[in-house]
């Protein structure tokens, strides 16, 4: 059903796009494949990886972690580990939905990918470089905050 | 051209480490399951919805980065940005950074340019947030592993927070600046 939504969305601005322009057009649908492409074999990746954690560690393990019993030190650990983590946003998602499936509270995947997205270690050297040390350093340290603050609310609403 | 064509070596020696990588994950899945192989039915099954589900969407997941990336250029950003004001700067900062597609480290160097041209401060953060975290395709996907409710509710929050944040780190920034040249 969501993926059907999802087919029909990017549809509906292919036609867009081709009514519009269709050299643009065909240069879209060329990045488009060259990205699946590049991307696919981490997916592959990262799906092989779920597949194992959900074979083989036990639910009650990753509850431990990430679950209820973790409490707030666990959402501390996961908002630490999406800070400093580099994997591309589009892979979180589905490694999310298998921790949530498998005894992770809403709150540590919502904090997880917040900070995952919003907080780069890896490219915080080039963000100070570009708009100062303040700047960077502000908006990667209140990111952290706030990512926590959604993840509680999320927690608390859902 | 120079950083062109490193960066294209760059990348090639990515992929042949993805795949390298992959070849090795798959051995080790192998070697799991044939240990024990009482796992194999669970773990092929995971293995199973979840490759279905991404394939699904992937496609048109990458239609649609390919069409931003092609359709909304950085001049537009820039030229929207760069002369916005008021509040209304913090909304588009959100909206201009949602649109486009690319990693991070393709919007620092925007909006530091941003910055020089006069963009309000908050408008800029508001643009990098969002262009690490609410890109639509990357919704998307969110919107099919983790259903409407998650994907709506985190959404909604982000961008409230993310509005505060823009708001405050320019005035912490500003008035700083304005104590140090009363200093």
């Amino acid at each position: 059903m969501t993926a059907l939504f999802i087919n029909f969305f990017a549809l509906i601005c292919l036609l867009i796009a081709l009514s519009r322009d269709r050299a643009k057009t065909k240069r879209a649908l060329i990045i488009a494949l060259k990205s699946f492409f590049n991307i696919f074999p981490t997916i592959l990746l990262i799906i092989i990886l779920i597949g194992l954690l959900l074979g083989f560690v036990p639910q009650s393990q990753i509850s431990k972690i990430v679950g209820e019993q973790a409490g707030f030190w666990g959402i501390l650990v996961v908002a630490f580990l999406g800070a400093i983590l580099h994997i591309p946003s589009l892979i979180s998602f589905p490694l999310a939905a298998a921790l949530l499936k498998s005894g992770a509270t809403v709150t540590s995947v919502a904090v997880f990918i917040t900070t995952l997205t919003m907080i780069g270690m890896v490219t915080l050297p080039l963000e100070v470089r570009e708009l100062g040390k303040k700047m960077a350093l502000l908006r990667n340290g209140i990111s952290f905050l706030i990512a926590i603050i959604i993840g509680i609310i999320m927690g608390v609403i859902l | 051209m120079k950083d062109h064509i490193r960066e294209k070596g760059n990348k090639r020696k990515g992929i042949r480490q993805d795949a390298v990588l992959l070849g090795a994950t798959l051995i080790i899945m192998l070697i799991l399951l044939s240990v024990f192989p009482e796992k194999q039915e669970a773990v092929t099954k995971a293995l199973w919805k979840f490759f279905i589900e991404m394939i699904l969407v992937l496609p048109a997941v990458m239609i649609l980065m390919g069409l931003f990336s092609a359709f909304v250029p950085k001049e537009m950003v820039v030229k929207y940005l760069s002369k916005a004001a008021g509040i209304k700067a913090v909304f588009l900062g959100i909206i201009m950074g949602a649109l486009p597609t690319g990693p991070l480290y393709v919007a620092f160097p925007l909006a530091s340019a941003l910055l020089k041209k006069g963009a309000r401060i908050s408008c800029i953060i508001a643009f990098l947030s969002a262009w690490a975290c609410i890109k639509i395709p990357q919704e998307m996907v969110e919107l099919q592993f983790l259903g409407p409710k998650f994907m709506a509710t985190r959404l909604i929050l982000t961008i409230i927070f993310v509005i505060m944040m823009g708001l405050s780190i320019e005035r912490l920034i500003e008035w700083r600046d304005k104590n140090k040249r009363i200093l």
